[in-house]
């Protein structure tokens, strides 16, 4: 059997010794970090992606997957303790989480989130390795006007479907697309938008944005606040084991969790945010006292936990077979992969099955080590809460700084770190989302390029884009996804399902 | 109907895109069209810049019709000292190397944090220099000189 066969080359390099210890790092780091307050798997992973680009490309994929799931799940670990989401994901899991936590029964609560995490990671993991080869097949039929409608729908999907008014997303995208001009055209070598600063000839590094856009701008608005703030957490976590009684109600909200996370993480543009709300929603609506919900229900826990640990497992399906990231911290992760020398698209599989398998083999041996790790661990994990932030924020800008300084060795990339900080901060106080931008930032040339290949194989006519029967089926979800967003009916219930998660739970850690 | 601008989300959310797209589109110009069948380097950014002014326009008349306000104190103290101590760590490590450049950054960062302690802010510095010369240097083996140019 193939998959079989894939597997086990998966499993015998990922369980390398060295590839073990780099996964291991990956998650002992990630969770750590993630476990600070306000700092998501999206901060995360910009500020440690530069250091990793000092290893071979095996080795440092696994150690980013690894950071990437470990964020994750130290970001439930404070949401249940300090109800302090690190990021849109997590806020769910505050709801009930927290409730739960406050009634004395943190350690159920993280060990639900554990095994329902651990559960939908297994699923999503083999998920990869059962779609993924079909997928990266059909993706090889692509032509240059299939990937750009593929392109435009995920972007369109990922500004409608994010948090945050549709219409500023989208502009986002427009800006993101726009940055992504900087640098040498490809086909003719003419320097766009590079203001004659011989820097900018090659492009901003997507790190330089991405951690002047999330890292820096979430640090200035962590300080804009007066004083430090003191939060309530909950270290007395004596029963970590859950009830039989936990374990029965959950099981129907993991499942189901789980369906719900595979499916958003599959599609390309939507991820753990919309798919733990999803979830949230279903279990409220499925279960039969509806009331419990936001008083410490653990279906609100294991569902939500579930779906977006499915989605983030999941959305390497896109992310590796097509080239074409889910999310913002899946373009991230595609910018790791095409600075380690790998053009993504289907055929990494081919030309390195050793990566594809091994990566995904190292999946879920992380997602093992997560539970492992971290159910003992948690009294540790607690005690890095209490570190206080006037000693966290510089040594994060220090991670942030050497990272980016290393990449080109070039003080230019700190100067436009600075820069992207503080159009970041204006950004985010002006409630513009930052997540579209950055992946249509990654998108951004690969767009223009298929774009401009597509004219030219069609001689100019435009509607080849709806008379390739692949590409009109993208144009049409596209249509269908902006058209639903832009009715009131729908706009509302959008609002409403992360108006549940937002409206009790604050959503940062300053509007606390 | 008073129309309010102070504070105003969506007006310099607007301004802001209608800025960013008008400056793109200016400096597109230098940069040849090309057909749809031959797109030229300009043919896409300009599309693009235009698209982003009409969303501005869009977003700065729905500011001054509904005249949202901006959520929180807009933290400039902060912002100014985060992002001087990332370009002064740019400036002086080249110069001067990796450990002047980690303590000019804790330093200035530290100024605009919350409270700010002398010996606290060294004790830091001191802790996390030795690490980032420990992971990055020795771990690393990225190059960079500790201490020079003195």
């Amino acid at each position: 059997m193939d998959i079989f066969d894939n597997l086990i080359l998966g499993f015998t390099v990922a369980l390398s010794l060295k590839n073990l210890m780099y996964c291991f790092i990956g998650v002992f780091v990630g969770t750590a970090i993630g476990v600070l307050p306000g700092i998501g798997p999206l901060v995360t992973i910009a500020m440690l992606l530069p250091i990793t680009f000092n290893l071979p490309p095996i080795p440092a994929l696994i150690m980013l997957a690894g950071v990437y799931y470990g964020s994750q799940y130290g970001g439930s670990t404070t949401s249940i303790l300090v109800n302090l989401p690190g990021e849109t994901a997590s806020v769910v899991t505050c709801l009930d989480g927290y409730q739960m936590a406050r009634q004395g029964r943190a350690g159920p609560a993280l060990a639900i989130a554990a095994i329902a995490s651990f559960f939908a990671g297994c699923v999503g993991t083999l998920l990869i390795a059962v779609a993924g080869p079909p997928i990266a097949e059909i993706a090889f039929k692509f032509g240059a006007a299939e990937y750009f409608s593929m392109m435009l729908m995920a972007l369109i999907a990922a500004s409608c479907l994010a948090h945050g008014d549709t219409v500023k997303s989208l502009a986002m995208v427009f800006l993101g697309l726009l940055l992504g001009i900087i640098g040498t055209d490809v086909n003719s070598g003419m320097a766009r938008y590079s203001f004659g600063i011989a820097e900018l000839t090659d492009g901003i590094g997507f790190t330089v944005i991405a951690v002047g856009l999330f890292a820096i701008s979430e640090i200035v608005k962590n300080l804009e606040s007066g004083g430090e703030e003191v939060h309530e957490v909950f270290t007395d976590i004596k029963h970590v084991y859950p009830t039989v009684d936990d374990l029965r109600l959950s099981t129907g909200p993991i499942i189901r969790g789980t369906a719900v996370g595979s499916f958003f993480g599959t599609l390309p543009g939507t991820g753990p945010a919309i798919s733990s709300f999803a979830s949230y929603m279903i279990e409220k609506k499925v279960a039969k006292d509806p009331s419990r919900f936001g008083k410490g229900a653990i279906e609100g826990v294991a569902g939500p936990e579930a779906a977006n640990n499915a989605a983030a497992q999941t959305s390497f399906i896109p992310t590796l077979t097509l080239g074409i990231p889910g999310s913002a911290t899946m373009a991230l992760m595609l910018g790791a992969l095409t600075i380690q020398g790998i053009a993504p698209g289907p055929q990494v599989m081919t030309q390195r099955p050793d990566l594809f398998w091994g990566l995904i083999a190292s999946m879920w041996i992380g997602n093992a080590m997560l539970v492992i790790l971290n159910l003992p661990l948690v009294g540790m994990w607690v005690k890095l809460l209490k570190i206080p932030y006037r000693w966290l924020f510089p040594s994060i800008l220090m991670f942030c700084a050497v990272g980016n300084y290393s990449i080109n060795n070039s003080s230019m990339d700190l100067y436009l770190v600075a820069l992207f900080g503080v159009l970041g901060y204006v950004l985010m106080k002006l409630e513009c989302e930052p997540a579209p931008l950055i992946l249509a930032y990654v998108l951004g040339p690969l767009m223009e390029e298929n774009l401009r290949r597509a004219l030219l194989i069609s001689r100019g006519d435009p509607t080849v884009f709806f008379t390739r029967p692949i590409s009109l089926a993208f144009m049409i979800v596209a249509v269908i996804i902006l058209i639903t967003m832009i009715l009131p009916a729908v706009r509302k219930k959008k609002e409403q399902a992360y108006e549940e998660g937002g409206g009790e739970a604050p959503p940062r850690r300053t509007d606390a | 109907m008073k129309v309010n601008l102070r504070n105003n989300k969506d007006f310099f959310a607007g301004l802001l895109l209608l800025a960013i797209g008008a400056g793109g589109f200016y400096m597109a110009l230098g940069y040849p069209f090309g057909t749809a069948v031959r797109m030229g380097p300009g043919y896409f950014p300009r599309v693009l810049a235009c698209i982003l002014m009409a969303f501005g326009l869009f977003v700065l008349i729905r500011g001054i019709l509904t005249s949202e306000k901006t959520t929180g104190k807009w933290g400039w103290k902060p912002l100014a000292f985060i992002t001087v101590s990332l370009v002064a760590f740019g400036f002086v490590m080249e110069r001067f190397g990796l450990i002047p450049a980690l303590v000019v950054m804790f330093f200035v960062a530290a100024l605009g944090g919350h409270e700010f302690k002398f010996i606290e802010v060294l004790i830091l510095t001191v802790f996390m220099s030795a690490f980032a010369v420990g992971v990055f240097v020795y771990g690393l083996g990225l190059p960079y000189p500790l201490l020079q140019g003195f």
